[in-house]
């Protein structure tokens, strides 16, 4: 079967610039997942009650649809019916996985921030701190670091997440090394090496985060906040 | 006589707290003047120490006022937050924050609160340290502190906000017998530099010695008070010497 | 649908804007109820075949798997660790097209079906395997010893004894990977089998209905995540033990 390995070598470069593409989109879902995470956990968490309210909505449903029917209803219905149908299918992949991760990420860092001690919001509160500077200094310093853990995983998860990305034509390594095989053929070939290039990357991106993991470790910290009530 | 020692720092006026049914505070009213130390003591749950979080707002009087150098407090909005820092609060469990070293955790809130600079805020935090005799612990985390060296901090971290009055809630229920006594030693230290305190105690014997006044809270309620030196003698103290024991005969 | 809106528009009014909205959903019952829903029952049906036909499957070879990497001789537990880190690794439409259009080309033809189901079955397994393998070695050494020295041999124990109380650990994880199941069934479609997903694909490009197939499809997954993890919460508090972990906290 693999009479040519040639065909992995002749496109290197085009595979290459897909698994670039690959990087730079859960680089961004992984960043916009972020921001939109902690705003939603505020929300949940801090909010009045409709705001709690509504941010449940949004978890629930960016968790309970597949990712290739959140890329078809962005791309194919919502981003067109609000006029927006020269969207690029990168920028919608960018958003739909975003969004999602945004929603597991929330979760995490709600799990993180009630894990916290009540102490320590009263402690700030208590040296006259309002409470955005209690949440800023404190709070949020305290859970980031406790989240680091389930964070990480979102790491993996998108990375797998993002070839999905292939059904609406984004230039992944997905889509690339479908491209090369429609060229030169020899598919078990072509799509092992994609499937040992994810594996790597999956790998490769966990050793990264384990070593800021270490790096950003607080001695004692997160291994007896439960004893605190 | 100046003025300041007319007016008192505190003035608590009738106040009442409660969850459902069960009635923590009925009524409380006292007041303390510059200098004074009036220690709380009674049974477990009689609202002690919700009554030093009504103090300082950090849990909301159901109704009830509280007057800081005659200003009050109780219904000040957001300028509680200016109130509280004249209020140092330490608490049981010390609430030191995990994420941060002994002297940040001091820096913090003279950094984002009283909006020091940076070196101003460090040098502070050290003489702090320094006050409490931990200033060589600086850079330690909390994890990596005695409980006693966790509380002088939060002590410390109190004092550097420059407050008048202390308000300490149990500070040494969570520690050690052999823990308790430096703790006690730093309060001391405090009250002869004329610091006035409001502290909340099961500890009888650094009661008796430490207060001005001795205050004897049941049922929400404070039901007895007055001068620790007459607690073995006075009809005043029937029930504290009860409540006391052994203690006392001791 | 822009038709509809153009049509509200030009005509202007506050009535006229839900006359013609009602309209436009009038309009629309025939669509739904003569083409779309039968094509997303159709498809719903097999989505239920797929994820209820690989559940038990990926369940037994995790099974397997993690058994093998905590009791299994040394080659075994290398052969597992490749295993869960190439399934886990891999993307799972990677892994598809391996099954789909791979295979065929060394003489192996799955079909569109057995691809999308075999792949499920090796994704679903190699994620089962880790949780189960966390619950196996979370279960104390004193168990494995205790059975054994009532004269139990290896596998009586694992199975007996070890597997039992594993299995009420890793529950909580099992049954997340269940709901992921259903959710990532859906890439079934990009290997042209016609589950859910790829009914409401053909039926939006067909009838040009992108709007109502994303959204009816979206709310057919929504039911049934939903009641999949209603059905798995009432499961964990059913399966509890007591002080055999916090099964229900998760």
């Amino acid at each position: 079967m693999f009479e040519s390995f040639s065909a992995v070598t002749d496109s290197a470069g085009f595979l290459l610039g897909g698994v670039l593409t690959t990087l730079v989109l859960v680089g961004l879902a992984l960043l916009m997942g972020f921001l939109i995470g902690i705003t939603l956990t505020l929300g949940q968490v801090y909010g009045a009650k409709i705001i709690q309210r509504a941010v449940s909505v949004y978890v629930w449903f960016f968790r309970g649809l597949p990712n290739i029917v959140l890329l078809f209803l962005f791309y194919f219905a919502l981003f067109p019916f609000f006029g927006l149908s020269n969207m690029p299918a990168f920028l919608v992949a960018v958003i739909v996985l975003g969004m999602r991760s945004a929603a597991y990420q929330s979760q995490i860092f709600r799990g993180a921030i009630q894990s916290i001690a009540d102490g320590q919001m009263l402690a700030a509160r208590s040296l006259g701190m309002t409470k955005w500077q209690a949440i800023k200094s404190i709070i949020l310093p305290q859970s980031l670091r406790l989240s680091l853990p389930g964070w990480s995983n979102e790491y993996p998860v998108l990375l797998t997440d993002s070839s999905v990305a292939y059904v609406i034509g984004v230039a992944e390594l997905l889509t690339r090394t479908s491209q090369v095989i429609s060229r030169t053929g020899e598919p078990m070939l072509l799509y092992l090496t994609c499937a040992v290039v994810f594996i790597l990357l999956n790998y490769g991106g966990m050793m990264l985060i384990q070593h800021i993991e270490k790096k950003v470790k607080i001695p004692g910290f997160g291994e007896n906040e439960c004893e605190q009530i | 006589m100046n003025n300041t020692t007319d007016i008192p720092i505190l003035r608590v006026e009738n106040l009442c707290k409660s969850y459902g049914d069960l009635h923590v505070l009925k009524n409380v009213s006292f007041e303390i003047r510059r200098g004074e130390k009036k220690v709380f003591v009674g049974p477990s749950g009689t609202g002690k120490s919700t009554l030093l979080r009504c103090i300082n707002q950090l849990t909301v009087p159901d109704s009830g006022f509280v007057y800081l150098n005659g200003e009050e407090i109780t219904n000040s909005g957001k300028k509680i937050n200016e109130y509280r820092q004249k209020m140092g609060m330490v608490f049981q469990n010390f609430n030191l924050f995990d994420h941060l070293t002994a002297v940040r955790n001091i820096e913090l809130a003279l950094l984002k609160v009283k909006k020091m600079s940076k070196a101003d805020a460090h040098k502070k935090a050290m003489d702090e340290l320094e006050r409490v005799g931990m200033a060589d612990r600086a850079d330690f985390y909390p994890a990596q502190l005695s409980g006693g060296q966790a509380q002088r901090v939060s002590i410390a971290r109190a004092l550097a906000m420059d407050p008048e009055v202390m308000l300490f809630d149990e500070p040494t229920s969570a520690l050690d017998p052999e823990l308790k006594r430096e703790v006690m030693e730093v309060m001391r230290k405090l009250a002869e530099g004329g610091m006035t305190c409001i502290v909340v105690t099961h500890e009888m014997k650094f009661a008796t010695s430490f207060a001005t006044e001795i205050l004897l809270m049941e049922k929400g309620e404070i039901v007895e008070r007055g001068n620790p030196a007459d607690i073995p003698t006075s009809p005043n103290f029937v029930r504290t010497r009860e409540f006391m024991g052994s203690y006392v005969e001791e | 649908m822009s038709e509809a809106v153009n049509i509200t528009v030009s005509s202007g009014g506050f009535d006229a804007v839900v006359q013609g909205i009602i309209d436009y959903f009038v309009s629309q019952i025939p669509f739904w109820q003569d083409i779309l829903l039968p094509a997303l029952f159709d498809g719903l049906f097999v989505t239920l075949q797929l994820v209820l036909l690989t559940a038990p499957f990926g369940f037994i070879l995790g099974m397997l798997v993690a058994v093998s990497r905590v009791y299994g001789p040394k080659p075994l537990k290398w052969l597992a660790k490749l295993y869960v880190i190439f399934f886990r690794g891999c993307p799972l439409l990677v892994l598809l097209f391996i099954l789909y259009f791979g295979l065929p080309s060394i003489g192996i033809v799955l079909g569109s079906y057995l691809s999308a189901l075999f792949g499920f079955i090796l994704c679903n397994s190699a994620y089962n395997s880790e949780y189960l393998r966390g619950a196996l070695q979370s279960v104390k050494q004193g168990q494995m010893t205790a059975a054994r020295s009532l004269g139990m041999n290896k596998i009586q124990a694992i199975f007996y004894v070890i597997i039992p109380q594993a299995l009420r650990r890793a529950l909580p994880g099992v049954s997340n990977e269940f709901i992921y199941l259903i959710k990532y069934s859906s890439l079934a479609y990009v290997v042209t089998v016609i589950e859910l997903t790829g009914a409401a694909k053909i039926i939006a490009s067909k009838y040009f209905m992108y709007f109502e197939a994303f959204a009816a499809v979206g709310i057919f997954y929504l039911v049934l995540v939903t009641i999949a993890t209603v059905g798995i919460h009432f499961l964990e508090k059913k399966l509890a033990i007591p002080g055999v972990s916090g099964v229900i906290n998760k």
